[in-house]
């Protein structure tokens, strides 16, 4: 096992993206078309194939690469465990998918969205995998810079605004952080994660480690109050970034909440448990009735990701079994899910270039593959028994009753909510009578855009019924980490008394 | 044997959702119905297997959630109860898709109908099976899906699309108090697998549990959530709303899905709980006083409504009120009994229905109808046989359950029970009532439809009649057939066995005969009383109604209960969602947040451009100046 198959992840669509660059194509750009393609998809068997020989009896990391980097500081170390395997294979699933959408729909400047796209899945993949703050925390906030891109040049009319506020926003939070894993090497003396959990960190600096690391990782997840970039980052993003933004660039923040602030800091982490409680609460319900008045499509879903985010801060600080496995499952499904949705506003945008909920109606009659798909995703994000929202939802408010049952009820409530915004929001799309007489001559899915939806229906609707590969992978390694989390608590309180 | 029940409507449905087009509609009709039929017919097979060789099994399908200490399984668990179930839902269902053939006919989205029906069937399969809570739900959940899907089936009709929302909604709303249920199970004893949670049900019954600042027994909590869950789906009193709007659906749904299967499922969660409520005397008053209200309420609205369809989903869910009364006061069995029988004869009564709305074109008003016994004359006796069952009439099959409800209600000997059984000998008179005033509207007096003349009235084809027939006959025969079965005096030895849990077990006395006689001879009686106002002296009602102003528009408008809810959750949720939005996420975060920040930079850098004004001298001034600050401070120190 000496070959470096992280690395190869992580460089792969580097490497293809200096390709396209370098790429003095013709008119057409078939060449970069086939070489994105190609390199997105390669990278997703070599996931596919990582997940396979992943062993997953063991909660350690494993395919550890560690390198000198700045002799003495800083390592290049990554290596994945149960917990982030998943997310490695869902964004290399979910980036070919983009670069189909965004080839067949992007017409100005193709080749920069390609190899923004290609550089954003390098960073994204090198999130999962690091396994040392500083590296880390380059991919993360590397990972902002070209979807601050894609929305500044490929957005909508208010692409400016948008694209600001969602960088003030997330670099406020990301300074944060870098103090604090500054401070951390000074404490502890070194970056390495692996070290750092043998070590542990001094009690006494936790509840401030946690609450930098927790700026970051909030604005990013989003949690209310901080959320408001993301319905302005959605509406004016193309298609492919919403994509991104929503399937992938989300996630890792719940990943950085369960390895981080929960690895890194257990005392402090039980300390805020109340105020993680109360704002996922509080962004379950609030977004969702807001949810419930848009008239923007992509902006109610938007809000509806905030909700859905908001059990997935619940069930990752129930701190159980199934509230944090809840939550892988609830972030995997989101991902397949709000992609897919903002893919079914997509095909309708590029098609009739609004998003208003009252300029359509009645689409059923004329797109009936669109009606299926489309219902397909909102039972999803409904959270119905057999989609993969289900059964996270399901375990997320499991592990919350656990907790407390007061909490549990409220973020219920929401699940009542969800079905209100979404069924209200076909309806009024989908169902009626054509009343736009525009609408009469709307066609049906072309081709890539039916590969694309049920590519990613397939996979929500069969791990709805069979979670079992899922609960496999991340079984052990959540085990460990509960089982690590409770130990730190009792040394620290037995100290205490 | 168990998996062709359960998998055939599946894979019928699959074929014609997908590949329905390809298949064509006469294929898909022909094949959904076959498959189903097979199926019926293996249940009934699986049911005589219970009944001669009390067969019982639980086979393990596929392993689903396993997480932690929670482990889940599809399941397929074969018992008494679930085959009593099975053979409802298959036999029904197989009717009903047959009459849809005849009653789709002019519809263009055949395949699609076809489809929703077997995945429906299917949904409630996978419910009465299940052996463990989580199943349940998911059948439950998928049950209502597909009513949704259903009831929003003209969807074109904005009626249809609210109605469809409403009832998705409502459920939800149940089924909230069902997932907490599961989690509060989850929570005392470790496990959602029946039998593990019975098993544990009686030492937990001397606990205590302290919630959200109460002490409280949890198995009390756990039944009450749980019947929370059942009043959702059986339309019960506070959460029935849904059912008579969902009567926008075309009508074979409404027999299969609202009056027959999916509306029972919450009888049959009951009863299947059976051990735990036995251990909750307060949670089986709560289902005995809901139970009997709505058996008196839904009657009453039923008596004043004008919508042929309408007037049937308010005695349905009056009859599921009967159904968890019985259950409520500990007679599970004979729940049971009458959820079997009323699927038949209710059944009967919506596809005679539908085959009246069928006849008039889409008219539903029983204003517009009258005087066509002759012209209908299939229907006409068809809903009779229905309609006679349903009220009761002697040695038909509604007469053998709805009595016994009452019998026993008057057995069980406590102050709450005789209450009920007089609230249910009262409904079966308001029952009687309508249902003949139903009757004698639709087919007696005289022709009164504008729109459509008497003459193109005619009887449906074939293959909605047959159905009909069958269901009759089992409106007639079940009864007597099934009675010692199901609530014989040595029916819990000899067939339901350990599916029903009792701790004390049932009265085998006899009530007074005087209270046996009670009972039918209101319902006997009460026929021709009808006939006489409704047929002969048609203005007693009006006068009656005039008489009665508020109280008949409080019937009439359905006790309020929409414009209630409409005001407390649908405005209000409206309006603090823009709240929120506009004022909390726009005027204060965003405001404070990022655009305040963004404007307080642009008001400093606008200052400090002004510093850079170019001339020497200025800077050297500020220079000055500051090291003049610099060395003052550097002095002091």
């Amino acid at each position: 096992m000496n070959f470096p198959i992280l690395s190869s992840l992580i460089l792969l669509p580097l490497i293809g993206s200096f390709f396209i660059f370098f790429n003095k194509s013709s008119e057409k750009n078939r060449t970069i078309k086939y070489v994105s393609i190609f390199i997105t998809f390669s990278n997703f068997l070599l996931a596919l194939y990582l997940w396979y020989i992943f062993d997953k009896t063991i909660s350690d990391f494993q395919f550890i690469e560690d390198r000198e980097w700045i002799s003495g500081l800083i390592n290049y170390k990554v290596g994945i465990d149960g917990i982030s395997i998943l997310f490695v294979v869902l964004t290399a699933f979910i980036t070919p998918l983009c670069v189909i959408s965004v080839i067949s729909t992007i017409k100005y400047r193709l080749k920069d969205f390609l190899i923004a796209i290609l550089i954003m899945e390098s960073l994204m993949i090198g999130v999962f995998c690091s396994l040392d703050l500083v590296v880390f925390y380059l991919f993360f906030e590397g990972g902002l810079i070209p979807m601050f891109l894609i929305i500044g040049i490929w957005g909508g009319e208010r692409r400016v605004y948008s694209a600001f506020k969602f960088f003030l926003y997330t670099l406020l939070g990301s300074v944060l952080m870098l103090v604090a894993i500054i401070s951390i090497y000074w404490i502890a003396g070194t970056t390495d994660v692996q070290e750092l959990y043998k070590i542990g960190i001094d009690q006494k600096y936790q509840n401030l480690l946690w609450l930098a690391f927790f700026s970051s990782f909030a604005v990013k997840t989003p949690m209310w109050p901080v959320h408001t970039w993301l319905p302005d980052a959605h509406v004016e993003a193309p298609t492919a970034g919403s994509v991104l933004l929503a399937a992938i660039l989300l996630k890792m923040a719940g990943y950085g909440f369960i390895r981080f602030s929960i690895g890194l800091f257990p005392v402090a982490s039980e300390y805020f448990v109340p105020l993680v409680y109360v704002l996922s609460i509080i962004a379950i319900i609030y977004t969702s009735l807001v949810a419930l008045m848009q008239d923007d499509m992509k902006k109610l879903i938007a809000y509806s990701s905030v909700a859905h985010m908001g059990f997935v801060t619940l069930g990752i600080f129930t701190m159980t079994q199934q509230g944090i496995e809840g939550s892988i499952i609830q972030m995997i499904s989101h991902g397949l899910i709000s992609a897919a949705l903002f893919l079914c506003v997509g095909v309708i945008y590029d098609r009739r270039h609004t998003r208003q909920i009252k300029d359509y109606g009645g689409l059923v009659s004329v797109m009936p593959k669109y009606a299926i798909l489309f219902m397909i995703f909102t039972l999803g994000a409904v959270g119905l028994p057999g989609t993969t929202g289900f059964v996270g939802e399901f375990l997320i408010l499991l592990g919350a009753f656990k907790k407390s049952f007061i909490v549990a009820i409220f973020a219920s409530i929401g699940v009542i909510l969800s079905a209100a915004y979404m069924l209200w929001l076909y309806r009024r799309v989908v169902f009626g009578k054509i009343v736009n007489a525009d609408l009469k001559n709307i066609v049906d899915l072309n081709k890539s855009e039916k590969i694309i939806l049920w590519t990613l229906a397939i996979p929500s609707i069969f791990y709805g019924f069979y979670p079992e590969p899922i609960f496999n992978t991340i079984d052990v390694s959540i085990n460990s980490l509960i089982q690590t989390y409770n130990a730190n608590l009792d040394i620290y309180f037995a100290g205490k008394n | 044997m168990e998996y062709i029940v359960i998998f055939l409507p599946l894979l019928g449905a699959f074929f014609s959702g997908f590949f329905g087009n390809l298949i064509g509609n006469k294929f898909s009709q022909i094949l959904t119905s076959a498959f189903v039929s097979i199926s019926a017919i293996f249940s009934i097979l699986i049911f005589y297997n219970v009944l001669t060789n009390n067969y019982e099994s639980n086979l393990i399908v596929a392993k689903w959630i396993n997480s932690g200490a929670l482990n889940v399984n599809w399941s397929i668990k074969i018992d008494a109860l679930s085959s009593v179930m099975l053979v409802v839902v298959t036999f029904v269902s197989s009717l009903v898709h047959i009459y849809s053939i005849g009653y789709m006919s002019h519809d263009p989205h055949k395949p699609r109908f076809m489809s929703y029906l077997s995945l429906f069937t299917f949904s409630m399969l996978t419910l009465v099976t299940s052996d463990n809570f989580l199943q349940l739900f998911f059948g439950w959940e998928g049950v209502g899906l597909c009513s949704y899907f259903l009831i929003g089936f003209w969807f074109k009709r904005e009626t249809a699309n609210a109605a469809a929302i409403k009832a998705f909604l409502v459920n939800r709303v149940g089924d909230f108090g069902l997932a907490l249920g599961i989690f509060l199970i989850f929570y005392m004893c470790g496990t959602i697998n029946y039998d593990e949670v019975f098993q544990q049900i009686s030492t937990l019954s001397q606990s205590e549990l302290n919630f959200v600042g109460i002490n409280l027994n949890p198995i009390n909590l756990i039944c009450v959530l749980l019947f929370i869950g059942a009043m959702g789906k059986s339309a019960q009193l506070f959460l029935h709303t849904w059912l008579p709007d969902a009567m926008e659906g075309p009508t074979p749904v409404s027999a299969l899905i609202h009056a027959a299967t999916m509306v029972t499922a919450g009888v049959f969660l009951v009863v299947r709980c059976s051990p735990i409520y036995e251990y909750s005397p307060l949670a089986l008053a709560l289902v005995t006083i809901v139970g009997m209200t709505t058996a008196l309420f839904a009657a009453t609205i039923a008596l004043v409504q004008n919508d042929i369809k309408k007037i049937i989903a308010y005695s349905t869910c009056s009859q599921l009120g009967y159904m968890f009364f019985a259950a409520g006061v500990g007679a599970y069995n004979v729940a049971m009994f009458h959820l079997f029988t009323h699927a038949f004869f209710k059944a009967l009564l919506f596809l005679g229905a539908g085959s009246v709305i069928h006849s008039f074109k889409d008219e539903q008003d029983i204003n517009l109808m009258g005087g066509v016994n002759r012209k209908l004359p299939y229907t006409y006796v068809l809903m009779l046989i229905g309609t006679l069952a349903l009220t009761g009439f002697p040695l038909l099959s509604g007469f053998y359950s709805k009595d016994a409800i009452i019998e026993f209600a008057y057995l069980k000997g406590t102050n709450l029970s005789y209450i009920a059984a007089s609230v249910g000998i009262f409904t079966a008179l308001l029952t009687s009532i309508y249902s003949w005033r139903l009757i004698f509207k639709t087919f007696h007096g005289k022709y009164n439809n504008p729109n459509v003349s008497i003459n193109e009235i005619h009887e449906s084809p074939a293959v909605m009649i047959i159905p009909l027939m069958i269901l009759a006959l089992g409106s007639i025969l079940i009864g007597l057939i099934f009675k010692d079965l199901f609530i014989g005096p040595d029916s819990f030895n000899k067939f339901w066995k350990s599916s029903i849990f009792l701790i004390n077990p049932l009265s085998t006395e006899h009530p007074p005969l005087w209270f046996l006689l009670t009972t039918p001879i209101i319902v006997t009686f009460s026929i021709p009383f009808t006939f006489y106002i409704f047929v002969k002296k048609t203005k007693i009602p009006s006068l009656i109604a005039e008489a009665n102003k508020p109280l008949y528009n409080f019937f009439k408008n359905k006790w309020y209960f929409d414009e209630l809810y409409d005001f407390i959750f649908v405005q209000q949720s409206k309006k603090i969602g823009l709240f929120f939005w506009k004022k909390i996420d726009g005027s204060i975060i965003d405001k404070f947040g990022p655009d305040g920040i963004s404007l307080l930079i642009k008001k400093i850098s606008n200052k400090a451009v002004k510093f850079q004004s170019g001339f020497i001298y200025q800077y050297a001034f500020i220079m000055l100046l500051g090291f003049s600050v610099f060395l003052t401070i550097l002095i002091i120190n």
